[in-house]
């Protein structure tokens, strides 16, 4: 992470606290420089990841129940997400839809049943345009430079604008403390409370360690992912030699994520 | 002038101990669900708005209709008007008031409603909503508080509020189109997703505003000494009688495209909603209802001696307003949502403990607008009006 480490971090933070205390605040002691050059500092962590816009390629043929169980199992866990089968409650980032119901459109009577239940890993599409970041009205979803669509589970106040927004059904939102449905918690990721609209973030937070998404690791080559504006990418390769499927492509939203058939 | 809502009758000081006894019904209940969180409502992940939602979309109509008694009163000086100008004002307030607090109470994070504020998203409706719904209120507030003060010192009111009541004017029914902007523009909603919302919206308003404001003004004559006249209900009846089939027609339009087109997906939360999808109907006898009582409505306020009849007449307003809750208060959010992103159906209908929220709100709601009528009536007893019965001439 960047160069600060717990001590000097708590000794700055203690300071600060019994300046404070005194009536001094918090920049008065540090300074607005300093802390913009911690905060430039985070940012620049040589080994992240860098791109114009992230986009990922799912190449249906290769997915099968164990790479399915592998993605979903590794992202659900590293993330906090709360494991709760009551459907309607449910919260989850990545997950298995049958052919005909990620691609409802494409729906067709002679459909052979192989495709039409096909399993399908949907997400959020971390559109180019989304519609989620259009409609909300506190900034709690956002877009990032490299295309990433972001959510502040912390300034999120619950109004499930979004989840009216998004065409994909990739939103969830807590109905309930989550905390009670974690078994195995992972401290490095933030937990969340009750009431907040929670999704895929695209891994940003292993993209910015220099990590692939969790989903991409575990998914044993059935899933691949890069910049997609950069000619020399692999998903770019794969997408010129190959048909590839977006998800209700056209509402205008320019989806991020492939799908090859 | 506050003073005038605490000389009352036992039978007004027991309608607001009921009220208060719901109140409080609702304010426990809201603070379970602010300790356990939204699941206790019937709302999931994929209907994800229900009844607070549409409480709040159908009440922010009932506060554009302000303007169809405002309107003919300052711009064409339809006299009849005079005396319940401020009828209609001072609905306004308390239904601007329960709207606000419908988004309140569907916040799944109510102590972060600030953010709002501290982070302004110019590119959210939802933050354009919240500047009209304030700015009306205000509006309202400031004409009605001031003309019915005038009122009471017996002189005409102020130069300085024309301008204000102009506004208002204008004010009103941009508070609708605005919260019709909240549906009208998201993609993959197809039953939303249409021009017409808006327009339909302002005449769903108009109608049911009308009917509400025939049947309180029938209460006020029975109930207080302040008559507000019978031309004037009767001209709310005509409005509301207009608009009602203005907005069966709009329908209308919304069904002949999504079923002329072909284009299936507009037409399931349609055929969800009427008949029923892939085995799911818990709506359509709520919409079976609805239509009921559209045909009493538009028999009773377009048939000229049963929109006299007063008897008639409060049952075609009843009716209307009804039919416009069920139809703008339910099944527009719910039918919006079915079938999901995924072409599955998950239904949804409201839990007791959301019901009782719901309840708590519209009782604080009536509870206002019972003090604001007390007052209101309490100043017109006393007003003396002109020969015609119209315009007051002295206190």
């Amino acid at each position: 992470m960047s160069n600060i480490n717990r001590r000097e971090f708590l000794k700055i933070l203690g300071i600060g606290t019994f300046m404070g205390l005194g009536g001094w605040s918090m920049f008065e002691v540090v300074g607005k420089g300093e802390i913009e050059a911690f905060a430039e500092k985070y940012k620049k962590v040589p080994e992240a990841l860098q791109a114009k816009r992230w986009a990922m390629v799912i190449d249906l043929k290769k997915l099968d129940q164990k790479i399915i169980h592998d993605c979903t199992e590794v992202c659900h866990r590293i993330h906090n997400v709360p494991k709760i089968l009551n459907p309607k409650e449910e919260i989850k980032w990545i997950w298995e839809e049958k052919f005909k119901n990620a691609f409802p459109e494409m729906k067709d009577d002679y459909m052979s049943p192989e495709i039409k239940n096909m399993p399908v890993l949907v997400l959020c599409n971390h559109c180019e345009n989304p519609p989620c970041v259009r409609v909300c009205p506190t900034k709690a979803t956002f877009k990032r430079k490299d295309g990433i669509v972001m959510m502040d589970m912390h300034r999120c106040i619950g109004c499930r604008f979004c989840m009216a927004g998004c065409p994909y059904g990739a939103r969830s939102f807590n109905w309930k403390d989550p905390r009670q449905y974690i078994k195995n918690e992972n401290p490095e990721f933030p937990f969340r409370m009750r009431g907040v609209v929670e999704k895929c973030t695209f891994c940003y937070e292993r993209i910015d360690r220099g990590l692939p998404p969790a989903c991409v690791e575990a998914s044993n080559g059935a899933i691949m992912y890069g910049d997609i504006t950069d000619p020399n990418s692999e998903i770019r390769k794969i997408l010129s030699s190959n048909f590839a499927i977006r998800r209700k492509a056209k509402l205008g939203t320019k989806p991020s994520v492939y799908y090859l058939l | 002038m506050l003073e005038l809502a605490l000389k009352g009758s036992p039978r007004y000081w027991g309608w607001l101990f009921f009220l208060a006894i719901l109140i409080g019904a609702g304010v426990i209940t809201y603070l379970y669900q602010f300790q356990i969180g939204l699941g206790i409502t019937g709302m999931s992940r994929d209907v994800s708005w229900g009844l607070y939602i549409g409480q709040f979309t159908f009440l922010v109509g009932v506060a554009a209709s302000a303007v169809t008694i405002v309107l003919p009163y300052y711009l064409h000086n339809y006299k009849k008007y005079g005396r319940i100008a401020i009828i209609g004002e001072f609905l306004a307030i308390p239904a601007i008031l329960m709207c606000m607090l419908f988004i309140f109470v569907d916040l799944g994070q109510p102590m972060r409603v600030l953010n709002v504020l501290l982070h302004p998203t110019p590119n959210s409706v939802m933050f354009y909503d919240m500047i009209v719904l304030s700015g009306y209120l205000i509006l309202n507030i400031l004409c009605g508080w001031v003309i019915l003060m005038s009122e009471k010192k017996g002189a005409p009111p102020p130069r300085w509020i024309k301008p204000f009541l102009y506004i208002a004017i204008c004010w009103a029914p941009s508070i609708h189109i605005v919260t019709a902007f909240l549906y009208q523009g998201l993609p993959g909603r197809d039953y939303w997703m249409t021009a017409i919302m808006a327009a339909k919206f302002l005449s769903s308003a108009f109608a049911s505003g009308p009917s509400l404001l025939v049947i309180l003004c029938m209460l006020i004559r029975k109930f207080t000494n302040f008559d507000p006249g019978k031309e004037a209900i009767q001209t709310l009846a005509k409005t509301a009688a207009y608009f009602l089939l203005v907005t069966i027609a709009f329908y209308l339009f919304e069904v002949f495209t999504a079923f002329y087109s072909g284009i299936t997906s507009h037409q399931y939360s349609i055929i969800y909603l009427f008949k029923g999808l892939e085995g799911y109907s818990k709506l359509v006898p709520v919409m079976s209802i609805c239509v009921l009582l559209a045909a009493i409505g538009v028999l009773i306020l377009v048939t000229p001696p049963l929109r006299k009849w007063e008897v008639t007449l409060a049952i075609g307003a009843a009716s209307t307003f009804l039919c416009m809750w069920l139809e703008k208060g339910i099944t527009l959010v719910v039918g919006g949502f079915i079938p999901n992103a995924f072409d599955r159906v998950f239904e949804y209908w409201p839990t007791l403990p959301e019901t009782i929220i719901t309840i708590g709100v519209w009782s604080f709601g009536f509870f206002v607008l019972t003090i604001l009528y007390k007052i209101a009536s309490s100043v017109k007893e006393k007003a003396i009006f002109d020969k015609y019965g119209e315009k007051q001439i002295k206190a």
